[in-house]
């Protein structure tokens, strides 16, 4: 990481605490070093900065969000945080060709990284998240070792509205549950609602 | 050497303290980064162990320079540190009150333009009508231009209610640091330093009083307040304002006259709170009882305050200004 980098992710850092508080609540899990998928509930292109801000520094260090990146890469100033400070993974929101959107994750995780994930594919409206892609299922049949974390980002989209370029300060909390297994002979649908349910599930605690 | 230092002005006494502070600490990173570069990096313990000291020195540094501002600018320094514990206490508040997208800007403007703009009048000396004039008929404008009627006197009222207890109330405890009083050349420090002890103890007699079977005067918002307890408060906040009188520009008979309008607001303003969070389905501010650290909120703390100070301000003016 540039000096560059450290020193406006330092300042990110500390004004995304000023505006939202930005406290994780390790509820089904400890926050541990180990390979994890986090999967979260998505209503703003903010949550991606508050999740990454609720790591404790330790594990923001070996954890990739992953970024939209038709969104992301719109200008250089947004490329170059989702690359040098957040360390983002960029996917394709429409698939191209026949390539497999799924592609860099899987380079991501072979080698080791954690990722953060938001399974719906795009923002929702509604008070309970939209069905989940199937790429949560794929990931994790693929890699079985790798633990999958639920998590409930609460309030961000009070933060920053879609079409709203000013934040309100608005006290925030990333709920992380206890993890997922996918079953030997789950199927893609079962799984899949399952997960949607373990995130919805933290709403209330 | 003592005289060399009897003979300095209280302020020169000052920075010569600021110089030797910054001067150790300025020694002790320089000889912990030394330490580090002999150590290298290969002890798992030891790099922890240095990471720590790095954390302290950190925090030290932090400190003497919060000291070293608040020195250098005296009262804007209480300015701006209450114009922040209001933007956290403003934060809290919001977030406990639903708002709809429509009332983005008004929030915005809530946050930005009114809350630096109250506490940049107290510092000029003008803090009277911007905040229950301009600013109550302003946001309700803005928030109608974005075209959502829906609870729209709900959602508005909450706002004002908002800015007028977590912004403009409490804007009035830096407002006594900047207030003229003929003929007195004492500091205007204690005058806070006298509204904060004396509505303290009140509220803290009052909560230790409470501890009876004496039944509630207002039950479903607070098991606790009772006619008796509130009394018992008042009296010890009367007490203690007769005893730090001679800090303040009052008699000591007048004193305990501000002590208890500041005790009354400030009490009876934490049951309004109360009465609010009632409302809400809450037991205290911050994250909707979703706090880790099971803390309460800043609001929680500081609401008596937030009741109190316009009143003794006004009061503290009429009578003495």
């Amino acid at each position: 990481m540039t000096w560059a980098a450290r020193l406006v992710g330092a300042l990110l850092l500390g004004f995304v605490r000023l505006l939202t508080g930005a406290q994780a609540r390790w509820h089904g899990c400890p926050p541990k070093a180990e390979q994890r998928i986090y999967f979260a509930n998505h209503q703003s292109h903010a949550d991606l900065v508050l999740i990454w801000a609720a790591l404790p520094t330790e594990l923001r260090a070996i954890t990739r969000p992953i970024a939209a990146k038709d969104y992301w890469t719109a200008s250089r100033l947004k490329r170059w945080i989702t690359t040098k400070v957040f360390n983002a993974v960029y996917v394709e929101r429409e698939r191209k060709g026949d390539e497999d959107p799924l592609a860099p994750l899987i380079e991501a995780l072979e080698k080791g990284d954690s990722l953060i994930l938001f399974p719906e594919g795009t923002r929702g409206h509604a008070e309970d998240p939209q069905p989940f892609k199937s790429g949560l299922y794929n990931l994790a049949r693929r890699f079985p070792e790798v633990v999958l974390v639920p998590a409930w980002i609460h309030n961000v989209q009070r933060v920053m509205p879609k079409g709203e370029v000013v934040p309100v300060p608005v006290l925030c909390s990333v709920t992380f549950g206890a993890p997922l297994v996918l079953g030997p002979d789950e199927d893609r649908p079962a799984f899949l609602a399952r997960a949607r349910e373990a995130v919805m599930a933290l709403r209330e605690v | 050497m003592a005289g060399f230092l009897r003979h300095l002005s209280p302020s020169e006494q000052v920075s010569l303290l600021f110089v030797l502070v910054f001067g150790l600490l300025a020694l002790a990173s320089a000889a912990h980064l030394l330490i580090t570069l002999r150590d290298g990096d290969t002890d798992e313990a030891l790099s922890r162990r240095r990471q720590d000291e790095r954390l302290l020195l950190r925090h030290s540094w932090a400190m003497a320079i919060v000291f070293w501002c608040a020195w250098v600018w005296g009262a804007g320094m209480a300015v701006v540190l209450f114009g922040l514990v209001s933007f956290f206490v403003l934060r809290e508040f919001i977030s406990a009150s639903p708002t709809r997208r429509a009332d983005h800007r008004s929030l915005v403007l809530a946050f930005f333009v009114v809350l630096p703009a109250q506490f940049a009048l107290v510092w000029t000396r003008q803090a009277d009508l911007f905040t229950p004039v301009y600013v109550f008929i302003a946001l309700p404008v803005v928030s109608a231009l974005r075209d959502d009627p829906q609870r729209f006197l709900e959602r508005n009222a909450k706002l004002q209610w908002g800015i007028m207890v977590c912004v403009y109330g409490l804007s009035h405890v830096p407002a006594l640091w900047l207030l003229d009083f003929r003929g007195w050349t004492g500091q205007n420090e204690f005058l806070v330093f006298f509204l904060v002890a004396v509505v303290q103890t009140c509220m803290l007699v009052q909560h230790l009083a409470s501890r009876g079977e004496v039944p509630s005067a207002a039950p479903a918002i607070s098991r606790s307040f009772h006619w008796r307890g509130w009394a018992l408060g008042l009296l010890a906040g009367a007490f203690v304002g007769a005893l730090l009188s001679g800090l303040t520009p009052f008699k000591p008979l007048p004193a305990v006259a501000m002590a208890l309008v500041a005790c009354a607001a400030g009490s009876l303003g934490h049951l309004m709170m109360k009465a609010i969070k009632r409302d809400r389905g809450i037991t205290h501010w911050g994250l909707e009882g979703r706090s880790v650290t099971g803390a309460g909120g800043l609001l929680d703390r500081v609401d008596a305050l937030c009741f109190a100070a316009p009143v003794f301000f006004h009061s503290v003016r009429w009578n003495f200004g």
